[in-house]
């Protein structure tokens, strides 16, 4: 157990713990923003009374997301100081960015909007949480802008034993960074649409307050299956710009070993990445991933052999990650539709309800799974191509990256089964007459 | 010429930092002094709840802005500080957590627990605080690559605590100001009488720390070469008998008003003392990261000067508006957060 090995299991455990909430709160502002918009013009009391409840679960889950942001923020300096003075002109700068212009609003108007209900009007009242959703919104673009630069870093070259900006603007325009956007949050709104879907399914399912949960329901049944539909759209462009500008990381995610033309998908498939090559191998549908890749049955796909044993990625994490995204991508956006189909009268549909309920995790799944094949898959590079990540790490005593890895997960363990009881007790009560 | 406009800018963004999250650390750290019944708790939280969140974030970007504008300052000063940091770290996340669930659960024992680790979670990142800046003026043992020659105890010398102590009381003061501003009744007498008792020790160990720095920092070599900078440590002195005053004349917002003049004067004095050090090395002045070393580019340091200037004014102009929203004393039958 080296520094370089605890410091890497303390990000992913910090991102990834961050990331069951986060999704949650980049979907659930909009819509309850869109409840409150509702209820503003059409005074339509029970959509007050939706942004109420689903708020307070909003709120519950909102608080836990922001202060495991901060965590992240200080880690780049405190874990990856060798990475922070390397890279800190362009990856600074828009870690800063996100907090000057974002991570304000945010924090100001969550707090107008909770403690506000009497002292604004209703109109200025649902300003605050559309300003709250349009902060967490492009607080994503600002982060995972800073994260597709050292997928694909553009705009700078390498002076003074440093990374420098030479074009600013290519680096927040740049192909990468808006597809990793719109992939990313399309996910979160389906992970905020299969909440409120799960919920209000149990709700019916029990005859409770169906009035309001049928409304919830149609609500978030358009909402999930636009995303679904757009996350799933989009995940298939990422995987040809992932085949463009990463081949390792497509090499790995397929256990693709031999370069050649016309490449198949293997339907059963396992990797043996000791012998370099796969144990298994069946199923064959031919050219798929030459055409998923290149949009081509024929074109070439590097293979890992291509590439020396000390610039792979982890294969198994790789590829097990990324069908486990793609299955759960597949199936939620099966259940998606289906929620959409039956949206008129949801609670006629009994079995579908059952199903919906235990539907609810699917998008954490994909979303859990994709974060670790896009940053596993990036290795061994912190920067691809530019900076390995062994030499971007801080040079500390091991006992005291031991020790703080310790009780990150120790304090986020039972911080987070707290604010996961809270959100079902609250869930399980439903909305209360104000 | 960027990178001293950024050294100054990076002050100022310590210094309100320290001057808006100081009134809610110090508020927090009080409350098992002030508070005698649930209610007394509850109007406590409800002084701080629509405002300790956005505080917060001038940390957040005081943290940020070091990053961007001086990667290689940040890079050594976070990693050299790593386990007061993670310390800073944990006592934050509980403490957001507290703010957000002691109300979510409608019981005595699920409150108090929250409430005793709200406490500890506030009194921590001032000593924490004071610790690390009193350490910084100091200097740090760190090599010609920036990495640390020490260890936890390192920081633990006399004059960093004695920094400790001061932050401690400066924002604990603070916090008792606010506490006695926005509050009525037998909240409002104890918070103001405890004011008036911290006070005289703030003032002990701000001479005390003043006179110490002269002989355990380079920090009044600046004034001496140019002696209009006395403005501001005069500034915090200032606060410090304008709070006096103010108090003894019942002037609470007054009072609070000068003691927020207080902590930026002593933010700016050591922030001035400084110049152009960041995270100066006590090992070797060669090894110290400066605003001038440890810079970003002219391209970086143009365009986050360039968001700075659009975004921090309007960023001052909606916190304003929040805290004139919620402004006005928090009664008894009405605290509104749960």
């Amino acid at each position: 157990m080296d520094v370089l090995f605890l410091s890497r299991l303390q990000f992913a455990a910090a991102t990834l713990f961050h990331f069951i909430f986060v999704p949650l709160t980049l979907g659930i502002s909009v819509l309850i923003a869109i409840m409150e918009t509702v209820y503003v013009r059409t005074g339509d009391e029970e959509y007050r009374r939706m942004a109420k409840f689903w708020g307070k679960l909003f709120l519950i889950n909102f608080a836990i997301g922001v202060v495991t942001g901060i965590t992240l923020e200080f880690q780049f300096g405190t874990n990856w100081s060798r990475y922070s003075t390397y890279v800190g002109d362009v990856f600074g700068a828009l870690l800063a960015i996100e907090a000057t212009v974002t991570f304000f609003l945010e924090s100001t108007f969550i707090a107008v909007w909770a403690l506000g209900w009497k002292k604004l009007s209703p109109k200025a009242h649902a300003v605050a949480i559309w300003l709250v959703a349009l902060a967490s919104n492009m607080s994503a673009y600002w982060i995972l802008t800073a994260n597709s630069w050292m997928q694909h870093p553009v705009g700078y070259t390498i002076r003074n034993g440093r990374a420098e900006v030479t074009d600013f603007l290519a680096v927040i325009s740049q192909g990468f960074a808006l597809m990793t956007f719109v992939h990313t949050v399309s996910g979160a709104y389906a992970a905020a649409g299969f909440f409120v879907l799960g919920i209000s399914a149990w709700h019916l399912l029990r005859g409770q307050n169906v009035a309001f949960f049928t409304k919830s329901f149609r609500l978030a049944a358009t909402f999930a299956a636009a995303a679904a539909l757009v996350v799933v759209g989009l995940g298939h462009l990422s995987g040809s710009e992932v085949a463009a500008t990463q081949p390792t990381k497509l090499a790995a995610m397929e256990s693709h070993w031999e370069t050649g033309a016309n490449v198949p998908m293997y339907l059963i498939q396992w990797p043996d990445p000791s012998g370099e090559r796969n144990a298994v191998e069946a199923l064959p549908i031919p050219g798929l991933l030459s055409l998923l890749a290149f949009h081509d049955t024929a074109a070439t796909v590097k293979g890992l052999k291509e590439f020396p044993a000390s610039e792979r990625p982890p294969i198994f994490p790789s590829w097990l990650s990324f069908k486990i995204m793609v299955g759960a991508g597949s199936l939620l956006l099966l259940v998606a539709l289906g929620a959409w189909l039956v949206r008129g009268n949801p609670a006629g549909r009994p079995g579908f309800l059952r199903l919906m309920v235990w539907a609810l995790p699917l998008p954490w799944i994909a979303i859990e799974t994709g974060w670790i094949l896009a940053e596993v898959g990036r290795q061994p590079w912190i920067v691809y191509g530019v900076m390995k990540t062994s030499a971007a790490v801080s040079r500390l005593a091991t006992v005291q990256v031991a020790t703080s890895l310790v009780a990150f997960v120790a304090v986020y363990g039972i911080l987070g089964f707290i604010a996961i009881s809270l959100m079902a007790r609250f869930a399980r009560r439903g909305p209360v007459a104000d | 010429m960027l990178e001293t406009i950024w050294f100054i800018l990076w002050g100022v963004l310590w210094a309100v930092y320290f001057m808006l999250d100081g009134f809610d650390l110090g508020l927090g750290s009080l409350m098992p002094f002030l508070a005698k019944d649930e209610t007394d708790r509850r109007v406590i939280y409800s002084a701080m709840g629509p405002f300790w969140n956005g505080n917060e974030v001038w940390l957040l970007t005081a943290g940020g802005a070091t990053f961007a504008a001086f990667p290689d300052a940040y890079a050594a000063m976070f990693s050299a500080m790593y386990t007061p940091l993670m310390l800073l770290l944990f006592a934050i996340i509980i403490r957001g957590i507290a703010f957000e669930y002691r109300g979510k659960v409608d019981g005595a024992g699920w409150r108090a627990r929250w409430d005793g680790l709200f406490t500890v979670a506030s009194a921590l990142p001032m000593l924490l605080f004071g610790v690390a800046f009193a350490n910084i003026f100091a200097g740090v043992p760190i090599d010609r690559e920036g990495v640390f020659q020490g260890n936890l105890l390192t920081y633990l010398n006399p004059y960093g605590l004695l920094g400790g102590a001061l932050f401690v009381l400066l924002f604990l003061v603070h916090g008792a100001l606010w506490g006695a501003w926005r509050t009525e009744g037998g909240l409002h007498e104890r918070a103001a009488s405890l004011a008036a008792k911290l006070w005289p020790a703030l003032l002990v160990i701000a001479v005390a720390f003043l006179g110490a720095s002269w002989f355990a920092t380079p920090l009044y070599a600046n004034y001496l070469a140019m002696p209009v900078l006395w403005v501001l440590p005069v500034l915090a002195v200032v606060g410090l008998v304008g709070t006096r005053v103010a108090m003894a004349r019942g002037s609470w917002g007054g009072a609070w008003g000068f003691s927020a003049l207080t902590i930026v004067g002593a933010t700016f004095f050591g922030v001035a003392g400084l110049f152009p050090n960041i995270f100066p090395s006590s090992l070797d002045p060669a090894f110290s990261k400066t605003a001038f070393n440890a810079a970003s580019t002219g391209a970086t340091l143009g365009v986050m000067l360039a968001v700075a200037l659009v975004m921090v004014p309007i960023v001052i102009g909606y916190q304003f508006w929040v805290y004139r929203l919620f402004s006005g004393k928090i009664t008894r039958e009405s605290p509104a957060y749960e």
